[in-house]
């Protein structure tokens, strides 16, 4: 074990400039990029002489397919992934909308908790794919708003959950400092509850993102609009383009990837305070 | 008992006002079932205008719960708690107290000086007056320079400042303080010890201050209410008779090391003779237990 040593006589590198915060970013990021690189290189080795049709294609072709069909042709990348994203924020905002409005009525009054949490936890237990055909159903299948309802169902219950807490787990020295202060309730919701329910809103929030674009390609398999992921992911894979179906599970990936860091930024912009966001350097 | 006619500060006397008056009160705790925990029991005590008061004992012996109820966060179970000559609930609605509680319970989401500015906001001062208020209380503690740091970016110390700095803005008429040096370390504490003083002497707000440290109780204090455990009540009031200012010589004076012994004796006589921090929070517990 030779790093237990204490590094005497070895000279202390130079200040830390930008090189050497370059440097270290290098290095930060290098093994992930190392790892992707290679197994992009061993994926397209291993699948570009297989025999057609392939249901794994080498990346070269999936990228081939994703420009091939991003404007035009039977499956219209694009469009698809734009009312897929379409139904999913709509159903993020319908579902957020009335897991705060829950969360707030719970946590402020027990009764509301007592008659709405065993209905929401019972909610929560059904899997959504089994629901989903009932939503097509009900809401009109060719109707995005049938799929923005399952995505609503879907992300409710971390969202409610989640505020809950944070609007609920406030220090108790905290509560007792406003008391002091004579503060009425509303006094310590506004400056006590709700910004120590932000961090957990917006945790809750990230997961949600990732929720809701299952949620809404779930609801597209069993039926509607054919320009969705859902529909061109199901359509390309039965007439066996498997290179369109991975063109767009990635153009999916990406969306999703892109909805969660719309979400860190708006966490960096509204919680730069919280231990989650801050760089934890002393003054 | 201290005479309240002789003023135990030295200052030149104000009339003898009585802040904190406290007459038979018994608190008693539901412990779940048919157990009844008695906190205190058979509490006199009156505090008077100016006064640095600590209240000392073994854990168990209710010295947060009695400044929860000079404080109104709690009721007492019987007798009366009259601040400023009326009732605790009264003088709480009346925003006279100051809390300082054993850890500093500043909001991450506020900059020093907008924790400090909470209070303010409470009681609706107009801008200019909350101004001027903040930038004279950080100034009292010694934190101008950190007027816009997160409290998250400073030391333990610091945060207990600002949590003074809070505590005092609303100029109350008595500020409670619950073990507030506890959590840190014997140095920061000394120091901390000094800094209060400058503050109570600066300010003439009176004190009552809960601690679990003979040193700091009788270093601090006009007088150190000693308390035994189970139940709860007051054995005896030694007043503390050393000058002012004090400062690290005082330390080293010998009428001070007499008087630290003297209430570690009237510790003893009572029953409590181990008030080490570990005990401490296990006195906290039982105080807070009995909130809910």
């Amino acid at each position: 074990m030779t790093s237990a040593a204490p590094a005497v006589g070895v000279p202390l590198p130079p200040t830390p400039g930008r090189v050497a915060r370059l440097g270290r970013g290098l290095r930060y990021y290098a093994p992930a990029v190392i790892t992707f690189v290679a197994v992009i290189v061993v994926w397209e080795l291993a699948t570009s002489s297989a025999p057609e049709p392939r249901i794994l294609p080498p990346p070269s072709a999936i990228v081939a397919a994703l420009i091939e069909n991003w404007g035009a042709g039977r499956w219209p990348l694009f469009d698809s992934a734009r009312a897929t994203l379409y139904e999913a924020v709509g159903g993020l905002v319908l579902g957020t909308a009335v897991g705060v409005l829950v969360a707030f009525a719970i946590s402020r009054w027990a009764s509301a908790r007592d008659s709405v949490l065993p209905f929401a936890i019972a909610a929560n237990a059904i899997p959504i794919i089994a629901i989903a055909p009932i939503f097509n159903a009900w809401f009109g299948v060719t109707n995005p708003f049938s799929k923005m309802m399952i995505v609503a169902l879907l992300v409710f219950f971390p969202i409610m959950i989640n505020v809950t807490r944070g609007l609920t787990q406030v220090e108790s020295s905290a509560l007792e400092l406003m008391r002091s202060y004579a503060a009425s309730d509303w006094e310590v919701l506004r400056k006590v509850r709700l910004p120590n329910a932000l961090p957990y809103f917006l945790t809750a929030l990230k997961v949600a993102t990732t929720l809701s674009l299952i949620g809404a390609i779930v609801g597209e398999y069993f039926g509607g609009s054919t320009t969705v992921i859902g529909r061109v992911v199901v359509q390309s894979a039965s007439a066996l383009r498997f290179d369109v179906t991975w063109a767009a599970i990635l153009l999916a990936a990406v969306t999703g990837i892109a909805f969660y860091l719309v979400v860190v930024a708006l966490e960096r912009a509204l919680i730069p305070w919280h231990a989650s966001v801050r760089g934890d350097a002393p003054a | 008992m201290a005479d309240p006619n002789i003023d135990p500060v030295g200052r030149p006397a104000a009339e003898p006002a009585s802040v904190v008056r406290i007459r038979g009160v018994d608190k008693r705790f539901d412990a779940g079932g048919q157990r009844v925990t008695t906190a205190l029991s058979g509490i006199d005590l009156e505090i008077w205008r100016g006064e640095f008061v600590s209240l000392i004992g073994p854990s168990g012996c209710g010295k947060s719960t009695l400044l929860r109820l000079i404080g109104d966060l709690t009721a007492p179970t019987e007798g009366s708690v009259e601040v400023n000559g009326k009732p605790a609930h009264a003088a709480r609605l009346g925003r006279e107290y100051g809390m300082v509680f054993q850890a500093p319970v500043l909001f991450d989401w506020r900059t020093v000086e907008d924790n400090v500015r909470l209070p303010l906001e409470l009681l609706g001062l107009d801008r200019s007056e909350r101004d001027r208020r903040i930038a004279a209380m950080l100034e009292l503690v010694e934190l101008s320079d950190f007027a816009r740091h997160h409290p998250y970016q400073l030391s333990g110390g610091m945060q207990q400042r600002v949590a003074i700095a809070r505590a005092l803005a609303l100029q109350p008429a008595i500020l409670l303080m619950d073990e507030p040096f506890g959590a840190l370390d014997e140095m920061t504490r000394e120091r901390m010890n000094s800094e209060v003083l400058r503050i109570w002497q600066q300010t003439g707000t009176t004190i009552v201050f809960v601690t679990h440290s003979i040193p700091e109780a009788v270093f601090l204090s006009t007088r150190v209410v000693v308390m035994s455990a189970r139940p709860g009540r007051i054995t005896r009031v030694v007043d503390v008779p050393l000058g002012n200012p004090r400062n690290d010589l005082t330390r080293e004076d010998p009428r001070y090391f007499q008087l630290v012994t003297e209430v570690r004796e009237a510790l003893r006589a009572g029953g409590g003779f181990d008030t080490d921090a570990p005990m401490a929070s296990a006195d906290r517990l039982n105080a807070e237990g009995g909130i809910g």
